[in-house]
């Protein structure tokens, strides 16, 4: 975000100030849906430009006991974002005395990010979870509310490194005569902890660290995962 | 994981301006001369292409694409884009095909009289300076195309591995160098599936795995694929099956 004083030629003209109201903080998300659980995970590493502000900023955030949003673009958009959502959760809560389905919260955000759709959110959003039937879910956005329900999704500056290698590991795509086995948790969370270390071979706005969660109708477990720091 | 260095800059200049422009440079040509392989509308971008290049043990290989499309339209799906320069040497060139098909030419042109003046066959990384010299020879109205180069050195077989920018900047690396519009996509598949030391079978099976899911994330290249595994005594020319959306 930065202020611009644009020089004009001729000395008459008055000088011109613009404000960009978005920025670029970089960051990556990642979530697996698997038969009765979800994966999702995001790196820790906020930047700008060719510095680095934090090497521990998750971009990751729990929602509801069975629901993780990733979101990355903007920080200063996602924090809103995060801070608005969380607030229409609470009114739900409260009003129905339950916490709102995976599917829902999904639907809702949608409509919150197409509200915007003049002066957007500059945010990427994949939402992970467990539907009401107990299966693994996850959904992916578009800055101004475009969802989708598929069984993986990456987002995020290192999208197009990530997503090639999941079409192949988990959607098997070219490879003649494989069979779809279903997909184990340990399998899910090595295979995010590989792309990952591999997307930050390249992507400087990836690194640092990843945090990982799997959500399963026991809870919510997260562990963290050092990457490379340069 | 080596060190790798990369210091080309990209520059476009836009040929089909044949009168010098009497408007303000600063103003009017300078947003326009950043371009690159990867970003949409693009010279380098306009026909579409995916072309890497691994090493394996005693062994290199080269893969490339089929496509040759203008913008979104798909015109032919039998395009050559990779070149035999050697019984153990190619060049990939993706990036504007009339360049492509040009400086393939200048290029044979180039190396058949460094054959008849020094009575041998060329090494890798002679023919890559070859080929840096004659795309820095255009340096202020440059080809479209930003070269992969793979072999084996006549004498030493030793693989060899290297790609370019398209004024001629050339980056040699240990493992693999990817090139063309899903260049992103590459590097992910790449980073991901090579090892050291592959054997010629198990290198075409990463190569052709590490292409065919790169460029079926980019809508201007695929259209089916050609992979080149050069070992000492053979030379093995595989078309791939892919799909063709």
């Amino acid at each position: 975000m930065e202020f611009m004083t644009m020089p004009t030629q001729q000395a008459e003209k008055p000088i011109q100030a613009r404000f960009s109201p978005y920025d670029m903080n970089g960051g990556t998300v990642l979530a697996i849906a698997g038969e009765d659980f979800a994966v999702i995970a995001s790196d820790t590493r906020l930047s700008q430009g060719f510095s680095i502000h934090s090497r521990d900023t998750p971009k990751t955030t729990q929602m509801t006991g069975n629901t993780v949003i990733g979101s990355c673009g903007f920080h200063g958009d996602v924090l809103t974002l995060t801070k608005v959502i969380q607030t229409r959760l609470k009114m739900f809560s409260h009003i129905h005395n339950k916490d709102m389905d995976t599917t829902s919260i999904a639907a809702m955000l949608s409509t919150i990010l197409y509200y915007r759709r003049f002066f957007p959110y500059y945010v990427y959003n994949i939402v992970a979870g467990l539907d009401s039937e107990g299966k693994g879910c996850v959904f992916s956005f578009d800055p101004v509310g475009s969802y989708e329900r598929e069984s993986y999704r990456a987002g995020g500056s290192a999208s197009s490194m990530l997503q090639p290698l999941l079409d192949n590991q988990i959607g098997m795509k070219n490879q003649e005569g494989a069979k779809q086995v279903p997909l184990s948790k340990a399998k899910a969370v090595a295979l995010v902890k590989d792309v990952f270390t591999s997307a930050a071979e390249r992507d400087i706005y990836t690194g640092d660290g990843i945090v990982i969660h799997v959500v399963s109708k026991d809870g919510i477990t997260t562990e963290t995962f050092p990457l490379r720091r340069d | 994981m080596s060190m790798r260095s990369y210091c080309g800059v990209q520059v476009c200049i836009d040929r089909s301006r044949s009168v010098i422009p009497t408007v303000d440079l600063t103003e009017q040509v300078l947003p326009k001369l950043v371009c690159a392989g990867n970003i949409p509308g693009s010279i380098l971008a306009y026909n579409g292409a995916a072309i890497m290049a691994m090493k394996g043990k005693e062994c290199v290989a080269i893969a490339a694409d089929r496509r040759f499309g203008v913008q979104a339209q798909t015109v032919s799906m039998e395009f050559d884009k990779v070149f035999e320069m050697g019984p153990h040497l190619y060049i990939g060139l993706p990036g504007l095909a009339t360049d492509v098909q040009t400086v393939a030419q200048r290029l044979r042109f180039r190396l058949n009289l460094y054959e008849l003046r020094e009575n041998r066959r060329i090494k890798p990384k002679t023919f890559m300076s070859m080929v840096s010299n004659l795309l820095y020879e255009r340096r202020f109205g440059p080809y479209f195309v930003e070269p992969v180069i793979a072999g084996l050195d006549p004498k030493t077989f030793e693989p060899y591995v290297a790609s370019m920018d398209l004024i001629g900047c050339p980056m040699e690396t240990e493992d693999f160098v990817v090139s063309g519009t899903c260049s992103e996509q590459m590097y992910g598949m790449c980073e991901s599936l090579w090892e050291p030391d592959l054997g010629p079978d198990d290198l075409f099976e990463t190569i052709s795995q590490a292409l065919m899911n790169a460029f079926d994330r980019d809508a201007v290249s695929g259209w089916g694929a050609v992979v080149y595994i050069i070992e000492k005594d053979k030379v093995t020319k595989k078309l791939l099956k892919t799909r063709m959306d």
